[in-house]
Order: C-alpha cells, then sequence, then structure tokens
C-alpha cells in the first residue's frame, strides 16, 4: 500500500529531523532540520486529505516563520559553542522522559472516539478543500477568525516598538 | 488506512522531543525552535482527528494555531533581538537579570 509506505517514510523523517533539530550543534543547522520537519509534516497533512492546510504550512512555516528565524540567526551571527546544553540537563532529561513516560501512559488509556462530522472526505473532494475551509471558517468560527486578526496586529506592533532603537535623552537610551 | 493512533503516537513524540529541546538547550533561539515543533506536533494531531472524525473544526483550529506561531516567532526573535543588543548572551542560563 502506497499509503503506508508513505506514512512510515513521514514518520521516521519527521522524527529524525526533530532529533537533528534539538541535537545539532551549529544553530544554522538546527534551523534547517527544523525546515524539514515541517516539509515533512506538511506531507502528513496531504495524507489525511488537508491539502489547503498542507499549503498553508508550506508558504507560512516554511516561507516565512523559519525564512524570520534563519535571518536572525545570521543577523546575530552566534558562534558555535562547546556548552551548548545546559549545564544540568541530565537533571532536565530525567523529568522530560518523565513526563513523556506519563503523557503515553495517559493516551494509552483515554478512547479514542468522537462524535463524527458531517464534512466526509467525499464532501470535500467533490468542491475542494479550500472552499470547504472557507465556508466553516466564514460561517462558525468567524469571530476567532476576526480575534486573530488583532492578535497578529498586536504582534506587528510588538515586534516593531521592541526593536526600535530609541535616540538617546527623548525615551531615556535602551529600554 | 493508517489507524489514527499511529498518528498520535508520532505527534506525541514529536511533542516530547520539542519538550525536551526546551529543556537541555541553553540558546534562545533553539528554544524557540522546540516550541515550533511542539506547535506542530499538536497542529498534526488536530488534522488527524479532524480528518479521521469528518469535522473541519479541527483544520480550522490548526489555521489558527499557524498564525499564532507567526505571531510568537515574531515577538521572541524582536525579544532576542533587544536582549542581544543589550550586550547580554543569548543563553538562557545567563539571562538572569530577575533572579535573586
Amino acid at each position: 500500500m502506497i499509503q503506508t509506505f508513505f506514512f512510515y517514510y513521514l514518520a521516521a523523517a519527521s522524527l529524525l529531523s526533530a532529533v537533528l533539530t534539538i541535537a545539532l550543534r551549529n544553530p544554522i543547522h538546527c534551523g534547517l532540520g527544523l525546515l524539514s520537519l515541517l516539509f515533512h509534516i506538511a506531507g502528513f497533512f496531504i495524507l489525511l486529505h488537508a491539502e489547503f492546510i498542507a499549503a498553508v504550512q508550506v508558504i507560512v512555516y516554511a516561507g516565512a516563520i523559519l525564512v524570520l528565524y534563519l535571518f536572525v540567526l545570521m543577523l546575530l551571527n552566534l558562534k558555535t559553542e562547546d556548552h551548548y546544553l545546559h549545564r544540568r540537563y541530565a537533571y532536565f532529561l530525567f523529568f522530560g522522559l518523565l513526563m513523556a513516560g506519563q503523557a503515553f501512559w495517559l493516551l494509552l488509556h483515554s478512547p479514542f472516539a468522537g462524535v463524527p462530522g458531517d464534512t466526509t472526505v467525499e464532501k470535500v473532494v467533490s468542491f475542494g478543500h479550500s472552499r470547504a475551509v472557507g465556508m466553516v471558517i466564514f460561517n462558525e468560527y468567524f469571530l476567532p477568525f476576526e480575534i486573530i486578526g488583532v492578535f497578529l496586529l498586536g504582534a506587528i506592533i510588538g515586534a516593531v516598538v521592541l526593536t526600535k532603537e530609541r535616540p538617546a535623552g527623548v525615551g531615556g537610551g535602551q529600554p | 488506512m493508517i489507524p489514527l493512533s499511529y498518528y498520535v503516537v508520532v505527534s506525541s513524540l514529536l511533542f516530547v522531543i520539542g519538550v525536551l529541546g526546551v529543556l537541555i538547550r541553553r540558546n534562545f533561539i533553539i528554544i524557540l525552535m522546540s516550541v515550533e515543533i511542539m506547535l506542530n506536533a499538536a497542529n498534526l494531531n488536530l488534522v488527524a482527528f479532524s480528518s479521521y472524525l469528518d469535522s473541519m473544526a479541527g483544520q480550522i483550529v490548526a489555521l489558527f494555531v499557524i498564525a499564532i506561531a507567526a505571531g510568537e516567532a515574531a515577538v521572541g526573535l524582536a525579544i532576542i533581538i533587544v536582549v542581544f543588543r543589550g550586550k547580554i548572551a543569548t543563553n538562557v542560563d545567563q539571562i538572569n537579570l530577575l533572579k535573586w
């Protein structure tokens, strides 16, 4: 089955690139690992018949957010350090793995059931996934959509105000 | 058809990797990248459940999560640029002015 093959490929590649993202020494290489992870997650979305979300993932995540990360990394010109892990990382690793064990235990004991909706795959395929998303987002989820717009405006203003150089004497130099 | 639990296993493994990245790395930018890994794991879970339960709601929430990740990245990177300009290092264990 080609779907099964693609699922296993995407799972292995995304887990590997996530591990590389947190384990590599050079921050630029970590960013490239994150890029690979984002593309493979987009592949998962295509496998799940969510083509519009996959396109948004590639355009917004891999195209905009990751470029912002790489831009800041190159702007700051970070040196590769010898001690790139936290001093007491073994301590934190222990508690992280403990938390992971608890999460898996809870997953094993939780039911995977729910009330099925009415948007079946055949229905979505018949009039296109973008239209299906648009119909839901502009009818049922219109208020959250507008709130997201206000949130993004706040994020823009916050980023500009934070990074603005203030002239000495007016605002009191460095914030 | 791949069972839904396989997707849940992959996304929970990704989430755990993100948590470990936040806990063990020193560089602030890598920590933000680990947060992105966690958001992606949540997105994968949302879209998988939405697809298997024939509902559109999870995919809409995944879109909102992507928008919130964009805002978080912009503000987080602005903060790290300000901290770096103030001659404080970008390692989180050296940013300790508020600690007493």
